[in-house]
Parts: structure tokens; C-alpha cells; sequence
């Protein structure tokens, strides 16, 4: 009996250290929506729609590879105050965000609550696979590409999408949030077709991209990626297929590589001089240089680097 | 859903003729009629994309409302996507059709399939050479299959099962509900359940950075098991100042810890419960570097009887180190537990202390080097210390599959030497969850 004295004196004193803890815990209902976003492009494109009315936090580093983020605890103190969870989906988070999100304690944006918003489902996919796919294949995402944003078509669709969200949870600023997409929208149309003027002259031009992280920016901009210096998703660069990724780039008189800023130089520099392509390190999100900081400022930073590439290898 | 999908493309399919007629009308199209019609098509292939985008969700979404959803969410549809698309093309063409179609959707095939849990195994075999006269293991086993499911319960949870198939028998190695939407961010778990003591505790074997678990954990914290128990976790994280993550966690168990011939927490009757408090630490130093600092409580009634208790006190702490431009090449874990055992038996209170400090680089994309040094007392014969060294070579071609190797010299109490070369294939198959930080 003594013991079990003590059992209840112990559980109660833990429930004591839980409610004091409540206790602590802010109340006041912000007035700005909280957004926490999985990549650095939600968190642009959320911004753009969501302007002075939110506040927009990404876990993400744009220079980070999006597939191998860490589950920190410190970015449970962002989840646990999120009122709007924005994610990339397609499963490329799925090496990281479900236990954050099971963590969080944070039931507003548990999957399937109105504040978990998977942003692929306003995008155009590409590279779904069809038929049986094993992993032989790699690290193939059964759901399609999720590197989807890098096409200023789905920058709108995704905005479009962010900006019904945010009207749904913050009906008094509706119309705000739909002026702030109408001018988004704008600047966006302005903007791609200065880039696709830009880009014209290239058009059909073949690109070697490190992983499959290119397909809807070559989509949009009608280029051709031939080959990918992994020999599967995921998997890192091997001799065999190096050499016949440098046979197939002198075939196909291929001349720029494609580097994301999170993997290493050493296999695309040596098949850079092997063939005589430029390596490019291009940037997938938002963020992964300083200056790079919106939405607008990627495509440039990209189609500037891209058009120099070209000119150096006519 | 897919009625959803046909009916989309029964209205694209209604809308194209209307096109091509009016491009082949003999009328000189003009300008304006193209770029009305250019737009158009544009508006069509906006569509498809939402609709496509939509058939996703649908398929992914794992709710439980799921199944109470079809009946409303295809009539929508179908009126939103035919109409306006279709312009003259009428809805009762694909309305009809919508009938029988929905007799191959509902509940059956696809649609059940897309509510089953992730299923994964993960095969651990062990190869070994050496003698160890004290903890013997066999030349070559498979030592361990853990099969897990898991997935979504409702809005509200999540489940998590791993079962532990070794050669012969089965072991429910956690199998809990996690409730996610409780108020005042309160986590609660319910179920068998790795406790929160220290970090190699809540580690499954294939997350480990070794083949084998630190003396520490065999000599005074049950083992490969370990504290792991049937019982209720509650966790909340405190808030703190200054970026400092603080959690903690309460739990109650059963009271049966550890193997029969390693038990740490034993319950001769009902009210024997053990309790384990478990508050953790984390900062941020730079992006890149974080350190993670935990202590930890267990009390629980041992094998002996009743009034004879086992009390672990514990220390963990972890340097992490990982370069986020060059995450996927380059990392440093170190990390040391410490951990005090008070246990009563007869004649004599044992009073127990052993630690490991373990340290792990991560040379490239696909190997690791690594070693742990190990100290510990015995918890019921604590004037008898084990001491030893291990180091450690990882290999992984991919996510999936991992190779290592490791050396361990152990020198047990009484002069006992053991030269052990341990070899280990771990693979994965299937949609395995990640593991928390």
C-alpha cells in the first residue's frame, strides 16, 4: 500500500509539472496567421500571398537537400505555434517531417486537420511512374517528381491555392489575400515572359542535371535533359555509368551539366573536362544563394546562369 | 475516385470535337478566334491539373472520412468539371455513366488498398568470429526481422507496430497508439513502448551506430530489450527562452522490464508499476551544429520481490555536427550516457555505475567510422566492472541496405578477455517511417 502511495504521489507530481506547463503556454490569438513551411519555395510563394498578415518560417535552408533534412527539436517550436503547415508532399519530406509532425502536440496540423496544406495537389506533376516500381529503380517517388515548383506555371497555381487557404482560415482578409494573388499573378506574367524571351534562343538545348530535380523548369522552358549524373535517384554518381553518361554527352553534343548546390563537384567537374561541358551549380529553391530571397529573384538568378552556360558553349 | 477521373475525361473528350470542328470550320478563323480558342485550351489543361491534383489527394489522404466521402465528392465534381468545360456538350452524358462506375470504386480494390499501413521489414543478420565465454552469441544468425505498420488512425492518432521476429519466436517490440490532437500540446502514448530513458534505449537495433548495445545497457539497463514495457506516456514540450528546446515526458508501466535472465523491473503483483521521467534538452549552436542533453528517471520493483527496489538514474548527452550544404557527405555524432543503479537485494544494496562515450564521422556519401569505449559495474555485483573498446566501419550502397563490420575488445571483471569481429547486413524493405531525431 505504501508503494502505491508513492506511485500516486509520483503521477500526480508529473501531472503537476504538465499543467504548469499549460499553464505557461501562450494564449493570445495572434492576429497573424503562423505559417511554417517545409522548403524555402512555400514560404516565398506564401509570402508573396499572404504579404503583412502572416508570418512565414521555412525548416528547410534553401542550399539543403530537401530529401535528407534533419528532424530537429528546434524546429518542433515552429510546429507546435503553426497555424498553417505548407508542404511540398509528394513524399519528399517523408524521410523527416512525419515524426515532427506526430511530435509537434500540435493538432491544427496533424495530416488531414485544416491547417495541413500539401501544396503538389495545385501542381502539374511530372514523372509518374506507371506500372510495378521497385527500388531498384532507386529512390523513386511513387507519386511523381516532387520538384515540381521550378516552373513559374505552378508558382501561380500553388499561390492560387495558398491564397484560397489562407481566405478559408482568415475570412476578414479574403479579399486581401486575393488582391495580393491578382498582383502576384501579375508580376508573374510580366516576369515569365521576359524569361521565356530570354530563353527562346535556347530552346530545345540539351542539359545533364545531377538528380532529377530539373523536369518542370525544362518542361516550361522547353529544354532537354538527357541524362542525369546518378545512375538512379538517390544513388551517388558510379564509374560505369559515369562513362556512359560522358559517351552519350559527346554523342548528344551535350555541353552543361546541372549542379544542385547540395552535392559534390568531384564526378561532374571530371566529366565537365571529359567532354568539355560547362558545370553549372543552379539553384532549386529559395535561398540557396544570399541574394536569391523571392520567388522572382530564382528564376533570374537560374535563367541568368543558364544563358551565360549557353553563350560559353555555343 | 475514379469515376471522378473519367468523368474528367469524358468532359475533355466532349469538349475536343467542339474544337476541332470550329478550327476546321471553313470560316477563316481569325486571330481573335484562336487566341480565344488557345485560351481555352489553357483553362482546360488548368483544370485537368487541379483535377489531377485532386484524384492525388484522394488517393493519399488516408482519413478516416475517406470512406463517407465518394457519394457527395463525385457529383460536385462531375457538375463543376462537365459544365462549364463542356460548354454544349450536356451532363447528363457523363451523369449516366457515373452509375455503374461506381460500383467498381467504393470500398473494393484500390480504394481499401490505399488505407493499409506502411508495411516494412528490416532483416539484421549477424556474422561473428572470437570467443566471449560471458555473452555468448552464435557464428551466424539471423538475428533479428522487425516487421513494422504503421499509419494514420483518425484525425486525432497515429499507430506504430514493430514486431521482432528472431529465428524462433516473436516479440512485440513496440506496438502503441499515438494521440496527436490533445489539448495544451500534450503528446500521449498508449501501448508497449521502448521508454524514454536515455538514447540507445529508445533505439531500435537497426538505427543503432554499432552492431552490439554498450556494456552499460547490458549490465544495468536490461539489455537488447531494455526498459521496455506496456504502459502510458504522456510528453509536452515546456516552453524556454532563448531558442532552448525542453521536453518531458511521464510514463507509467506494468513493471516487467528486461529478459529472464537480465530483468531490471519485475512485478510480483499488480501494483508493482515502474515509472520512468525522462526531460530533454536541445539548442541549436549554428545551423549546423546542435547539442542535446537529457536526464532520466526509472523506478520499478525488481525480480527479488515487492519491497526491493531498482532505481536507474541517467545522463545523456549528444554533440551533433552536419554541414547542411554537405548533408548527405559529411557528419560527427559523439555521444556518452551515463547511467547510476540503485538496486536493493539481499544482503546488500548494490549501488552500480557505468557510461560509454561513442564518436562517429561520416568519411563520405557511403561510409562511417566510428568507435566506443565502455565501462560498467555490474548492477548485482557492483564490485565486479567490465571495461572495452569497439571500433566500427559502415557501408551503405543506398537508404535501404547497410554493411558493417566492428571489432570489440571487452575485458570483463576477473581477467576474462574477449577478441570479437562482428559483420552485419542490415536491409530494408518496404515504406519504413523515419525514426525520431
Amino acid at each position: 500500500m505504501k508503494n502505491m502511495q508513492t506511485h500516486s504521489r509520483l503521477v500526480v507530481g508529473l501531472l503537476a509539472v504538465f499543467l504548469l506547463g499549460a499553464g505557461f503556454s501562450p494564449q493570445a490569438e495572434a492576429k497573424k496567421l503562423n505559417i511554417v513551411t517545409a522548403t524555402t519555395d512555400m514560404a516565398a510563394l506564401a509570402q508573396e500571398v499572404g504579404g503583412d498578415r502572416v508570418g512565414v518560417e521555412s525548416i528547410a535552408k534553401g542550399y539543403q537537400d530537401p530529401h535528407f533534412v534533419e528532424a530537429k527539436p528546434s524546429f518542433l517550436l515552429k510546429l507546435r505555434q503553426a497555424d498553417l503547415l505548407i508542404v511540398v508532399g509528394l513524399q519528399l519530406e517523408i524521410g523527416w517531417l512525419p515524426p515532427l509532425i506526430t511530435q509537434s502536440g500540435n493538432p491544427r496540423i496533424q495530416v488531414g486537420a485544416p491547417g495541413y496544406f500539401d501544396a503538389s495537389q495545385f501542381a502539374e506533376i511530372l514523372e509518374i511512374p506507371t506500372g510495378t516500381i521497385t527500388r531498384a529503380e532507386g529512390d523513386v517517388h511513387p507519386l511523381g517528381n516532387p520538384h515540381y515548383w521550378l516552373d513559374p506555371a505552378n508558382g501561380r497555381r500553388i499561390a492560387k491555392g495558398i491564397a484560397g487557404k489562407l481566405a478559408e482560415m482568415d475570412a476578414a482578409d479574403s479579399s486581401y489575400f486575393q488582391q495580393r494573388f491578382e498582383d502576384f499573378d501579375k508580376r508573374l506574367t510580366a516576369a515569365e515572359q521576359k524569361w521565356d524571351a530570354e530563353m527562346k534562343p535556347y530552346r530545345g538545348r540539351k542539359v545533364v542535371t545531377y538528380h532529377r530535380s530539373f523536369p518542370n523548369f525544362a518542361k516550361h522552358f522547353g529544354l532537354n535533359v538527357i541524362g542525369y549524373v546518378e545512375p538512379r535517384p538517390g544513388i551517388p554518381p558510379t564509374p560505369s555509368h559515369t562513362i556512359e553518361l560522358i559517351g552519350l554527352m559527346k554523342r548528344e553534343n551535350c555541353k552543361v551539366i546541372l549542379v544542385e548546390p547540395y552535392f559534390d563537384l568531384k564526378t561532374p567537374n571530371s566529366i565537365g573536362r571529359e567532354t568539355g561541358a560547362k558545370v553549372v551549380v543552379y539553384l532549386p529553391s529559395v535561398g540557396g544563394e544570399k541574394d536569391v530571397t523571392d520567388y522572382f529573384k530564382l528564376f533570374d538568378y537560374d535563367i541568368d546562369l543558364l544563358i551565360k552556360a549557353f553563350q560559353a558553349t555555343q | 475516385m475514379k469515376n471522378l477521373m473519367l468523368l474528367a475525361g469524358a468532359a475533355i473528350f466532349c469538349a475536343l470535337p467542339l474544337y476541332a470542328q470550329q478550327g476546321n470550320s471553313p470560316s477563316q478563323a481569325n486571330v481573335q478566334d484562336t487566341s480565344a480558342m488557345e485560351q481555352r485550351i489553357k483553362d482546360l489543361e488548368e483544370r485537368i491539373i487541379a483535377l489531377e491534383g485532386q484524384v492525388r489527394m484522394l488517393k493519399s489522404v488516408q482519413t478516416a472520412q475517406a470512406p463517407a466521402q465518394p457519394a457527395a465528392a463525385p457529383a460536385e465534381a462531375t457538375a463543376a468539371a462537365a459544365a462549364p468545360a463542356a460548354g454544349a456538350a450536356p451532363a447528363q452524358v457523363a451523369a449516366p455513366t457515373a452509375g455503374p462506375l461506381l460500383v467498381y470504386g467504393g470500398a473494393g480494390g484500390a480504394a481499401a488498398k490505399a488505407l493499409n499501413p506502411d508495411i516494412s521489414v528490416i532483416g539484421d543478420f549477424i556474422g561473428k568470429a572470437g570467443n566471449n565465454s560471458i555473452q555468448p552469441s552464435p557464428s551466424l544468425e539471423m538475428h533479428e526481422s522487425e516487421v513494422a505498420f504503421q499509419a494514420i488512425i483518425d484525425p486525432y492518432a497515429r499507430g506504430d507496430f514493430f514486431l521482432s521476429f528472431g529465428e524462433e519466436g516473436v516479440n512485440l517490440e513496440e506496438g502503441y497508439i499515438t494521440l496527436t490532437a490533445l489539448p495544451a500540446g500534450i503528446v500521449a502514448k498508449v501501448g508497449k513502448m521502448r521508454s524514454a530513458f536515455g538514447k540507445v534505449n529508445m533505439t531500435h537495433n537497426h538505427t543503432l551506430s554499432w552492431i552490439d548495445r554498450p556494456l552499460v545497457t547490458n549490465n544495468l539497463a536490461g539489455g537488447e530489450d531494455g526498459i521496455d514495457d506496456a504502459g502510458v506516456s504522456i510528453s509536452r514540450i515546456i516552453p524556454a527562452p532563448k531558442g532552448l528546446f525542453l521536453e518531458a515526458t511521464g510514463q507509467v508501466f506494468r513493471g516487467d522490464s528486461g529478459t529472464a535472465d537480465n530483468p531490471v523491473f519485475r512485478a510480483s503483483r499488480n501494483s508493482d508499476v515502474s515509472a520512468v521521467a525522462h526531460l530533454r534538452s536541445y539548442k541549436d549552436i549554428t545551423e549546423s551544429t546542435n547539442v542535446d542533453i537529457g536526464l532520466s528517471y526509472a523506478r520499478g520493483h525488481n525480480e527479488v520481490g515487492t519491497n526491493f527496489l531498482t532505481q536507474l538514474y541517467g545522463i545523456d548527452a549528444t554533440l551533433r555536427w552536419k554541414p547542411l550544404r554537405r548533408s548527405i557527405y559529411h557528419s560527427f555524432v559523439a555521444r556518452s550516457e551515463f547511467i547510476w543503479s540503485q538496486r536493493q537485494q539481499l544482503p546488500l544494496e548494490q549501488r552500480a555505475f557505468g557510461y560509454y562515450a561513442s564518436a562517429d564521422y561520416q568519411l563520405g556519401r557511403r561510409w562511417f567510422l566510428g568507435g566506443r569505449y565502455d565501462w560498467s559495474d555490474r548492477s548485482h555485483l557492483a564490485n565486479l566492472t567490465d571495461k572495452g573498446g569497439s571500433a566500427v566501419l559502415t557501408y551503405w550502397p543506398s537508404e535501404f541496405s547497410q554493411i558493417r563490420g566492428q571489432y570489440r575488445f571487452t575485458k570483463y571483471a576477473n581477467n576474462i578477455d574477449a577478441n570479437e569481429l562482428f559483420m552485419q547486413v542490415i536491409f530494408v524493405l518496404g515504406a519504413h517511417g523515419a525514426h525520431p531525431f
